[in-house]
């Protein structure tokens, strides 16, 4: 059964084509990695998928979809007057989270109770991402929408927060669409693969459609990645 | 006693009004709007002017427009990816050139920057119910103005209704500029609600103790300044935004928190 149904999806911005003709379906407890070259329209997709751009075609959740968003790095001001626990206080209110939720979120994502006092510009790029998949898992989301979550993070913090959110997924049973840059990721926890490129786009599972071929037409040169197959 | 009623009617109202003030400007300062308070109060004035040509009280003229004109940089906004302050800036700077072409004289200077003489009934309601708008409005929706301010994407799908939330945002902040127009003036309301929030900026690292320092400075230099001004038989605007200003000056002397 599909959490979303995507067809012949098209997006325009300032008069420019970003998306055309993309269609694809998520099933539910799956994984969906989203790649492509910078400016193929990644997280353009994403904002139309949550509803924060115009679009054709058609995008449909299932009806009891709760989305959970964690967008790509932010830029926060350093002297902004916001610790991390308004910022989820602020989620908790609005969800109606309790406090003991604020902790589990916390726990899933294995940020320590005492980081929330530190103003949000002034936390770590690990810290505030983290912090930002604590906050969207307030108010128990079926489906996380993550725009390069490991995006300026360390390569420790990463492959931590990589294990995050493979983690929620098996054990929340949550489905996730990801957007990456990173193919060892993708290979390794997405089920599906949605490729966007200069010249269209491809969709299946990574293994299959993620051939040199195509990742070259995605990216427009060829790319050195070499999969790994185990008999 | 009958003398002394009044005039606490009045320091009570005005102390309202700065709580507003203060709380709307943490908002407004957190979303980067400091430089648009001044400019957006200038549309007050060719709501004056008409007011005072059409013989309505110039209160009603200037929310009016001030009302009028965030509806107007909601809907530009929308429209174009302009940043609000560059919209603000040219509509109002508009809007004060015809606003001086129709005012005139003694009206603009009380305009601009506030007059002196005792509240209409109608005004000190207009006082006390627009202040509390204002005030019921941040602290209801304060987590949703968090969110927002964070992430409009992030706040899309914390189930906030962003463009509304937007919109009523623009609404209190123009209505706070109303309210002070009796007591500052055009010119200085803007800056009671941005001085007070810059203090508390530099010195906060949470919510709670930004609203709460943005809110005792406008109180205090409203106090103080209302004081001050009734000792020298002046308009109370000025003495109030001088006040406001100096403690700005005086909060540079300390170092900020890191």
């Amino acid at each position: 059964m599909n959490v979303l149904e995507v067809q012949d999806l098209g997006i325009r911005l300032g008069g420019t084509e970003v998306i055309r003709g993309v269609t694809f379906n998520l099933p539910r407890a799956s994984c969906l990695a989203v790649i492509g070259p910078n400016g193929a329209g990644k997280t353009v997709m994403l904002r139309a998928l949550i509803g924060a751009l115009p679009h054709t075609g058609k995008i449909a959740w299932a009806a009891d979809t709760v989305l959970g968003y964690v967008p790509q790095r932010l830029d926060i001001e350093r002297d902004l007057p916001l610790n991390g626990r308004d910022f989820l206080r602020a989620k908790a209110a609005l969800a109606g989270s309790s406090s003991a939720m604020q902790a589990a979120a916390l726990r899933s994502v294995g940020l320590a109770e005492e980081v929330l006092a530190t103003p949000i510009g002034n936390m770590s790029g690990g810290q505030f991402q983290r912090l930002l998949i604590a906050f969207a898992l307030l108010g128990n989301p079926n489906v996380l929408l993550l725009d390069e979550p490991a995006a300026g993070v360390d390569a420790p913090g990463q492959a931590h927060l990589n294990e995050v959110i493979h983690g929620l997924q098996d054990t929340h049973a949550m489905t996730v669409l990801l957007v990456s840059h990173d193919l060892s990721v993708v290979y390794r926890y997405a089920d599906h693969v949605l490729c966007l490129g200069r010249h269209g786009a491809c969709f299946g599972p990574p293994r299959s459609a993620l051939t040199p071929e195509t990742l070259q037409e995605v990216y427009g040169q060829p790319l050195g990645f070499h999969v790994h197959t185990h008999a | 006693m009958h003398e002394l009623a009044p005039e606490l009617g009045s320091l009570a109202l005005s102390a309202l009004m700065a709580v507003a003030a203060g709380l709307m400007g943490s908002f407004a300062v957190m979303r980067r709007m400091v430089l648009a308070a001044d400019p957006m109060s200038h549309i007050a004035l060719p709501g004056i002017g008409i007011a005072l040509v059409l013989r309505v009280n110039p209160l009603w003229g200037a929310l009016a427009l001030l009302l009028l004109g965030a509806v107007l940089i909601w809907a530009v906004e929308r429209r174009t990816r302009i940043a609000t302050e560059a919209v603000i800036g040219v509509t109002f700077a508009v809007a004060l050139a015809v606003g001086s072409v129709i005012t005139s004289g003694e009206q603009l200077i009380d305009a601009l920057l506030g007059a002196r003489g005792t509240l209409t009934l109608h005004e000190a309601l207009f006082g006390i119910i627009g202040a509390l708008i204002v005030i019921v409005f941040v602290l209801r929706q304060r987590n949703a103005l968090v969110v927002r301010l964070v992430s409009p994407e992030i706040a899309m799908t914390s189930a906030v209704n962003v463009a509304r939330l937007d919109l009523y945002f623009l609404l209190a902040f123009a209505l706070t500029i109303g309210l002070g127009l009796r007591f500052l003036g055009v010119l200085l309301m803007g800056s009671l609600i941005i001085i007070p929030a810059a203090i508390a900026r530099r010195f906060a690292r949470s919510l709670g103790r930004m609203l709460t320092v943005s809110v005792v400075v406008a109180v205090a230099a409203t106090a103080v300044g209302t004081y001050v001004a009734s000792v020298a038989g002046r308009p109370s605007g000025p003495f109030i935004v001088m006040v406001a200003g100096g403690l700005f000056f005086l909060s540079l002397l300390r170092r900020r928190e890191t």
